[in-house]
């Protein structure tokens, strides 16, 4: 992809480092809470005008992170630097000018918007809350609308007049308003059928390219993932596993996780599907809040050895490139 | 032998803002050792059909003809289909753990299918529910019988719902989403349960899925549903490699794949599925057809003038597009 | 299970004594003068000066209320030197009227009120559960369109509606049953029934109007649930599917909604003791609070909190031996 070579400026825009997230687990009597890690150790950053991926399966923690990024929820370790900025902890009211700067968009496009509000009340709300004048809003929301592809007349009208596809441009019309420098989307497209996903995808493709706006992209979906992204990261029981460039991970898994997730998505190919190698993982992934020692990932996988039950892998480079992996036995 | 024949199938709603025709015109056929896989979007009419068949529907006009190894279902009386329910044919639906009940044990629940169908003794059934659930890759089957389904992981859960579904040993299974509410690795586990039990008692199975790489993993035959009308049928190999249909074509170029070459850009189908109140007049699938877009009013008369049924082509393919000459 | 009942129980207590504290400075802040009110009308000003002191009434509220809290426990000498009288466990003061123990008063009217109570849930349970089923089962039939209307008519007449309907119909025009009179159980069973059925009916009738409602409603959205679904695909008939599948769940709500009712009309059916006339706690009530006697009044509206607090757990406790998933592990 070229665009991201176009917007790429000096220094990151987001640097997250050894964020973490303990909730808290109510036990009865005098026992002490034991908490439960949802987010350990997670860092990475993410450049001016470029699209992180974050994958996983439920309960790995993508979520959580991406809501700790936009501080709708407070994180209990770790810090977030947005544009060189600690907003780990600013507080709420310092934290309003950032809002204009940093956008969340949600799976559930219809839970996230208010039925009783027109879509003009919708989009225009974060820029009423800047204190933009009227004149000026009236213009903003109108290009907005045609921005995400929706048209003039559909501004007077409530979120259950729209279908999925149409409720999600309006959401990302109202995370566009402000001209955020970061969006993060949280499973964007997982609530939408295959032909309107795709419409979804392009439009946030556009508007990444017209806006250079840089995306945090949390799915489920690893084709959607490699779809959108320029780099990844795989995250497994809270921590990262394994982040890159995405030809990288995507080409080269060195984690023998992302490696059997990988081979584990079904390719829409009949032919490919019956002699394509698959690594089948036994079980479920095991619950965060009894996560086993060393490596959370050893019970479940192929290439364990006594090391990986005792010590937890650190993030390492692996290969050539930027690529990083936390294993004590990568691939190649 | 063909297990299971459906022509011509339609379910009506009525609902409070009118009629709705949820599926209009529907016909394949299973055999025993064979996968029918059905895919289709939200609103499509997938699960409608589905349920029809099992005789689930309450309260909705069920029409045309669903024939299992020969007795006609539809107006049969209720007591012969409840027979063939669970022990003939029996489903396995999306969500686990809302379709398993919340306040029986999940052995209580196979084995009361099993008392109900073979009048056996609670021993006899209990002893059966441990049988199955260690058939379907539950380990500790005896012990975990007595559990509750919250007490199961997603994964488990849904094994046990096969389970349930394997109980009275039925020759047709129909899968209702199986793995839509699990995880990519879990997904691979409970697939490969599946096509391995078809395997080896010789189960006709149809799959229902919106997700085209769960059909092309499972099936041998696919229907393409849209609209609540069947837009194509083919071999799963033929389906993939020279899709008919403008649908299915659409279908598959918007789909993000990981086998696809980096930049290849996504080729989203227009506009948004019909409403199933107000469908559109003809071929449902028009407003949002390139090459209805690109014809010229002659030759759109023939899309909106009457809903095409499915045509059987030269190779076995069947299509409902009027211009799959041109479309081929 | 030991560890969730200490903490429930705990919990109570916490609750009755905020409740304690609520009634007790609402009772404080009160214009009315306990004194004045023991004494008399026409009592003199040292006199009632004298009162006040021998009933602790010159102390900070705060002591006044440790005094209170303390005496339901362990006892307490009310009053002093020739005036000094016992008050035993569980002490909640004399009334100001008859000069009794509260407790005493309590437990005298609390069978009556109890037999009221139980007795009308028998009724409205019945009741309301078979047509609220039939209602759901029938769901947009005439059937159903009848039970929704009639409810609807119920549940707005006012208690003091019924019973004079009642009244004037079954004892006055038709002369079935005489003037109800408290009867105990111990003393004639059939008379108690005979006696009570008037007020067991007209507290009954609004409560099964309501239950009717809220059962037609929970069935419904039960036999909707994917679950009830799977039992016939299973192909279970639909007796079995509708009664074990479909109601159990669909009547929990309604178990929850039992005991709090319930916990709260043990305490007394206010409007109907007092339209029958009936010696219960609810009367008791009324009348303590026309003529401010403030010892009794305190006494039954912590008695009710205690009703409703102990329901509650109850409920909880029927709720985790219905649905394992409320179990505590």
């Amino acid at each position: 992809m070229t665009t991201r070579q176009d917007t790429i400026t000096d220094g990151p825009l987001l640097e997250v480092r050894d964020l973490g997230m303990t909730f808290p687990v109510p036990r009865g009597g005098l026992r002490r809470a034991a908490g439960i890690k949802a987010v350990d150790g997670v860092s990475f950053g993410v450049s001016p005008g470029e699209t992180l991926g974050l994958v996983g399966e439920s309960g790995c923690g993508k979520s959580t992170t991406g809501r700790m990024l936009v501080r709708l929820l407070d994180p209990t370790a770790g810090r977030v630097d947005f544009q060189g900025e600690d907003i780990t902890r600013i507080s709420q009211r310092a934290l309003r000018p950032l809002r204009s700067r940093m956008q969340i968009i949600f799976q559930d496009p219809f839970a996230s918007l208010n039925p009783r509000q027109t879509v003009q009340q919708i989009i225009s709300a974060p820029l009423r809350a800047q204190g933009t004048a009227a004149a000026v809003i009236r213009r903003e929301v109108r290009d907005l609308v045609g921005l995400v592809g929706l048209a003039p007349e559909h501004l007077e009208r409530y979120p259950h007049q729209f279908s999925g596809g149409q409720a999600q441009r309006i959401g990302i019309a109202r995370a566009l308003a402000t001209r955020p420098a970061l969006v993060v989307a949280d499973e964007p497209v997982s609530a939408l059928d295959v032909s309107i996903q795709a419409q979804i995808v392009g439009l946030m493709e556009r508007l990444q390219r017209e806006l250079g706006v840089a995306y945090v992209f949390i799915a489920h979906d690893l084709a959607v993932v490699k779809h959108i992204s320029h780099r990844v990261a795989v995250m497994y029981l809270g921590r990262i596993v394994e982040i890159g460039d995405k030809e990288e991970v995507y080409d080269r898994p060195a984690h023998p996780y992302t490696k059997a997730l990988l081979s584990a998505v079904p390719l829409p190919d009949p032919a490919a599907e019956r002699v394509r190698e698959r690594i089948v993982l036994l079980g479920d992934p095991p619950s965060p809040a009894n996560p086993p020692a060393g490596c959370t990932f050893h019970p479940r996988c192929p290439k364990a050895q006594d090391i990986c039950g005792s010590e937890t892998p650190l993030l390492r480079i692996s290969g050539a490139g930027q690529r990083q992996v936390a294993c004590h036995f990568p691939e190649n | 032998m063909t297990l299971l024949e459906v022509n011509d199938l339609a379910v009506e709603f009525t609902t409070a803002e009118g009629i709705v025709q949820a599926v209009k015109g529907i016909d394949f056929a299973v055999a025993r050792g064979q996968t029918l896989g059905i895919v289709g979007e939200s609103g499509s009419g997938k699960s409608v059909t589905s349920l029809a068949v099992m005789g689930l529907h309450r309260g909705a006009k069920v029409t045309g003809s669903v024939r299992f190894e020969g007795t006609e279902l539809i107006g049969a009386p209720d007591e012969t289909v409840r027979r063939l329910r669970g022990r003939r044919m029996a489903m396995v639906f999306q969500d686990a753990l809302t379709a398993l009940h919340p306040y029986f044990t999940i052995g209580d629940q196979i084995a009361e299918a099993h008392r109900e169908h073979h009048g056996s003794s609670r021993k006899e059934s209990w002893a059966r529910a441990v049988e199955v659930l260690g058939d379907v890759g539950i380990p500790e089957p005896a012990r975990r019988a007595g559990e509750y389904p919250h007490q199961f992981s997603g994964g488990m859960r849904q094994r046990a719902m096969i389970a349930l579904a394997l109980s009275c040993e039925p020759d047709l299974i129909i899968a209702d989403e199986p793995t839509t509410a699990l995880d990519v690795t879990v997904q691979a586990q409970v697939l490969d349960l599946l096509m391995r039990l078809k395997d080896e008692r010789g189960l006709g199975i149809i799959v229902i899925t919106h997700d085209l790489g769960v059909i092309a993993r499972v099936a041998d035959e696919v229907l393409v549903m849209y609209g609540g009308a069947a837009v194509e049928q083919a071999g799963a190999e033929r389906l993939f490699t020279a899709p008919r249909h403008p649908y299915t074509r659409g279908l598959l170029e918007s789909l993000p794949r990981l086998d696809a070459a980096d930049g290849e850009p996504l080729h989203a189908i227009p506009g948004n599925p019909p409403s199933l109140l107000a469908p559109p007049a003809g071929c449902v699938f028009h407003p949002r057809c390139p090459v209805y877009a690109a014809a010229d009013t002659g030759q759109r008369e023939l899309c909106t003038a009457a809903r095409p049924p499915l045509r059987l082509l030269a190779d076995g393919h069947r299509n409902a597009c009027v211009r799959s000459e041109e479309t081929t | 299970m030991t560890g969730f009942l200490i903490r429930r129980l705990f919990g109570i207590a916490v609750t009755l004594l905020v409740v304690c504290a609520v009634t007790f400075c609402i009772f404080y802040l009160l214009p009315n003068d306990p004194a004045v009110q023991f004494c008399g009308k026409d009592c003199p000003p040292d006199r009632v000066a004298e009162v006040r002191q021998q009933m602790g009434l010159n102390a900070p509220l705060i002591v006044q209320f440790g005094r209170y809290v303390l005496a339901i426990f362990a006892g307490r000498t009310m009053g002093s030197g020739s005036y000094a009288v016992q008050c035993h466990f569980p002490c909640f003061g004399y009334s100001f009227q008859s000069g009794r123990p509260v407790w005493d008063l309590m437990m005298d009217r609390l069978p009556t009120s109890a037999s009221l109570a139980i007795g009308a849930a028998v009724i409205w349970l019945l009741l309301g559960l078979a047509a609220g089923v039939l209602s759901a089962l029938r769901k947009n039939t005439w059937i159903d369109r009848t039970v929704m209307v009639a409810t609807i008519g119920v549940a707005a007449l006012p208690v003091y509606f019924t019973a004079m309907i009642l009244l004037y119909v079954v004892v006055v025009v038709l002369g079935l049953m005489p003037y109800p009179r408290y009867v105990a159980f111990t003393d004639d069973p059939f008379g108690w029934v005979q006696n009570l059925l008037l007020p067991w009916t007209t507290l009954a009738l609004t409560f099964a109007a309501i239950y009717a409602r809220m059962t037609r409603s929970s069935v419904i959205e039960t036999l909707a649930e994917p679950y009830v679904r799977t039992a016939r695909a299973k192909g279970l008939r639909e007796r079995r599917v509708v009664g074990r599948h479909g109601l159990r769940p669909a009547l929990t709500p309604i178990a929850t909604m039992l005991g709090m009712d319930l916990g709260g009309l043990l305490a007394g059916a206010l409007i109907t003791e007092s339209l029958f006339g009936l010696p219960g706690v609810g009367k008791l009530f009324a009348d303590s609070l026309a003529k401010s006697d403030q010892p009794v009044v305190m006494g039954i509206t912590l008695l009710a909190s205690f009703f409703i607090i102990t329901s509650n757990l109850v409920v909880d406790l029927v709720y985790a031996w219905i649905d394992p998933r409320a179990r505590v592990s």
